[in-house]
């Protein structure tokens, strides 16, 4: 008997029972539905989390003032500056794991354009900023080290500064900005990033050389670094490295003893965004058991039905046994009704679970990643419950006695 | 379907010493106790038989559905005493035609459907199926009912269809157990028509009956009782039409 004969045969009794076969398959719905949406919740978080490395620069750690226990964020506005320029040279050289380094030093100031003015966060730093942060122009160019010796007063402009300033569209390069009543010439404008995990505005600031800001903004040069140091590592899995290499300088130089806490802290975003996945994480295991116990019931489900079914049909075996069904042909009938239940579920399950995943996707604010791999996945999972929890039922059926099931009332 | 190569004249049918016991208690229980027996080919033989008598086991065991505990059955010049559980649905496919009291016919399955599942399970293709179900069901006189359900069909034409069935592989006989147990006398009296003008197409027919009046329309009785024959003699066929018991009333 060909397979697509035995496949029609099956629909055919299950179709007898329509409803009862749509309710023994809800198991293997929800199962799979349950599977689906958590693939794709956790690709939509992983998604997530690699699009926090581009935004922010891949590789980053910062480097704070004050041990992580006094907290702050970037700048450690009334923590006691400990980090130094020469802290800062010594990461830059005698981190093997560490590519760049560039001090931040953070400020609110506002800014006058002809037209307009606006209030942001005013960041002095280096060119290598530009690197760590991976955060390229739309216009015009970064400064350079000349810029960094002169201290001149160039300026590089986020998008939405740019917009408020100068309106949208509008190239700001070459125009001039005021910030604490000087001139400062537009250098560059860059692209935009968008918004933080946070919520905050990635493009609402603006970057001057680090030079300039303590002479001109900050007033004079002092042996602290007044902001955090930013550090991009030389690659994502050298990030650990680093930070420890980091962490190993600073303690000497420091002259911390073994057994105090440092005076710093190293921020591994790696970590922090890892953080976040918590909250998703949570969700995913939780699906994953529901798809667990669900599979597992949805599949004795089928058992239990299917073994309804073959007693049913106990004469119907015995007349098929005898115009010449082989053990084979019974065991096959069966398996394949089972298989046809699980892979019936199955497709509506992958249906459902899609239609789950975007509404959480949406609700969490994750990216929607469906693949075919997903759905193939979910084939994978009905067929093997199909066969697992369809064979006792087919085996128990192949063995009747043609005589006995004849006589069967 | 190789054709077996038995000279005129072999019986098609033959059953030497065969016994079939259970165990009971210490001892076993015969229902058939070293039975022997031939059935030619183009025989009209009818099995009686009280409750009890063996003619069910014995019918079993013609049929391929039982193997006997000890003896041989030659059937077509095959020994199939001792075969698997497969081989022997395969025997039965090819070989046996079988016709049941209840008519045993699937439900919610047109007739057409239902006399094709010997094809089925032969491995034959669809059209050639459909083909050969047609022709079957034209020989029982059901040519316009191809597509109904049992549950259309009155009990005399369900049972035709089974027939149909029966004969679809072109087996080397029919069998039929209690053939007309479920039909009223008028109905039985045409399903019996039905056998002896397949009879006198040359196919060979074994029943099991316990009705004497049944009996009467085949051309050879054997009578069991308690496992053994005790009877076996040729006679004159009923012809259906001629006055006969089962006309009258009550």
């Amino acid at each position: 008997m060909e397979i697509g004969q035995t496949v029609l045969l099956a629909l055919r009794a299950l179709r007898r029972n329509t409803v009862r076969s749509l309710l023994t398959t809800l198991g293997v719905v929800i199962g799979v539905a349950s599977v689906i949406s958590m693939v794709a919740v956790g690709e939509g978080a992983r998604a997530r989390v690699s699009g926090i490395f581009s935004s922010m620069g891949t590789n980053m750690l910062v480097v704070l003032s004050g041990s992580t226990s006094s907290g702050g964020v970037m700048g450690g506005f009334g923590s006691l500056p400990t980090l130094t320029w020469d802290d800062l040279r010594a990461i830059e050289s005698e981190a093997p794991a560490v590519r760049w380094a560039a001090p931040a030093l953070v400020t609110r100031s506002s800014l006058l354009s002809d037209e307009s003015n606006w209030t942001t966060s005013v960041i002095g730093t280096t060119p290598e900023y530009f690197s760590i942060r991976a955060w390229r122009n739309a216009r015009g160019a970064a400064f350079g080290p000349d810029d960094l010796d002169v201290a001149s007063k160039v300026i590089v402009l986020g998008q939405t500064v740019s917009d408020r300033l100068f309106g949208p569209g509008v190239d700001a390069v070459g125009k001039t900005v005021r910030l604490r009543s000087m001139p400062f010439q537009v250098v560059g404008v860059l692209q935009r990033k968008g918004q933080s995990p946070v919520g905050s505005d990635y493009d609402d600031v603006a970057l001057v050389p680090v030079t300039t800001f303590q002479s001109k903004i900050q007033g004079g040069l002092q042996k602290y670094i007044a902001g955090a140091i930013l550090v991009s590592a030389t690659s994502a899995d050298d990030t650990a490295r680093a930070q420890r290499e980091i962490i190993a300088i600073l303690r000497e130089r420091h002259h911390v003893m073994v057994e105090d806490e440092d005076d710093f802290s190293v921020r591994n975003l790696a970590e922090m965004a890892s953080a976040q996945q918590q909250g998703t994480r949570v969700l995913t295991s939780l699906l994953a058991a529901i798809a667990v116990v669900s599979l597992l019931v949805g599949g004795i489900g089928i058992m239990n039905i299917m073994l309804v079914s073959v007693t049913e049909r106990t004469r119907e075996i015995g007349l098929r046994m005898a115009v010449g069904a082989r053990p084979g042909h019974v065991l096959s009938q069966f398996l394949v009704e089972a298989i046809c239940l699980a892979m019936a579920g199955g497709v509506i399950g992958i249906v459902l679970g899609s239609v789950v995943a975007r509404v959480v996707a949406s609700r969490f604010e994750l990216p929607f990643a469906p693949s075919t791999s997903m759905g193939l996945l979910a084939f994978g999972f009905s067929l093997a419950v199909g066969v697992a929890f369809g064979l006792y039922p087919a085996r128990k059926a192949a063995r009747l006695d043609p005589i006995e099931a004849l006589r069967y009332e | 379907m190789a054709e077996r190569a038995t000279a005129t004249g072999m019986p098609l049918i033959v059953l030497e010493g065969v016994t079939k016991s259970y165990p009971l208690g210490s001892s076993r229980l015969r229902v058939l106790d070293d039975v022997s027996l031939s059935v030619n080919r183009g025989e009209f033989v009818a099995i009686m038989g009280a409750s009890g008598s063996g003619k069910s086991t014995l019918m079993n065991v013609l049929g391929c559905l039982d193997r006997p505990t000890s003896g041989r059955y030659l059937l077509d010049g095959r020994d199939v005493s001792q075969l698997t559980r497969a081989e022997l649905a395969g025997v039965r496919n090819e070989l046996v035609g079988f016709v049941f009291q209840s008519f045993n016919l699937l439900a919610r399955t047109s007739a057409l459907e239902n006399v094709e599942l010997p094809l089925v399970y032969a491995g034959v293709a669809r059209n050639e199926r459909l083909r050969r179900a047609r022709s079957a069901l034209e020989r029982v006189g059901l040519g316009d009912r191809l597509e109904h359900h049992p549950s259309q069909l009155s009990g005399g034409q369900q049972q035709r269809v089974a027939i149909a069935r029966a004969l679809v592989n072109q087996p080397r006989f029919l069998l039929a157990d209690e053939p007309t147990g479920n039909l009223d006398s008028r109905t039985s009296a045409s399903i019996m028509a039905l056998f002896q003008e397949l009879h006198g197409d040359g196919l060979t027919i074994v029943y099991v009956t316990h009705e004497p009046d049944v009996a009467r329309y085949a051309s050879r009785v054997i009578t069991l009782r308690d496992g053994r024959i005790v009877q076996d003699v040729l006679q004159t066929p009923l012809a259906v039409g001629e006055r006969s018991e089962l006309t009258r009333v009550a």
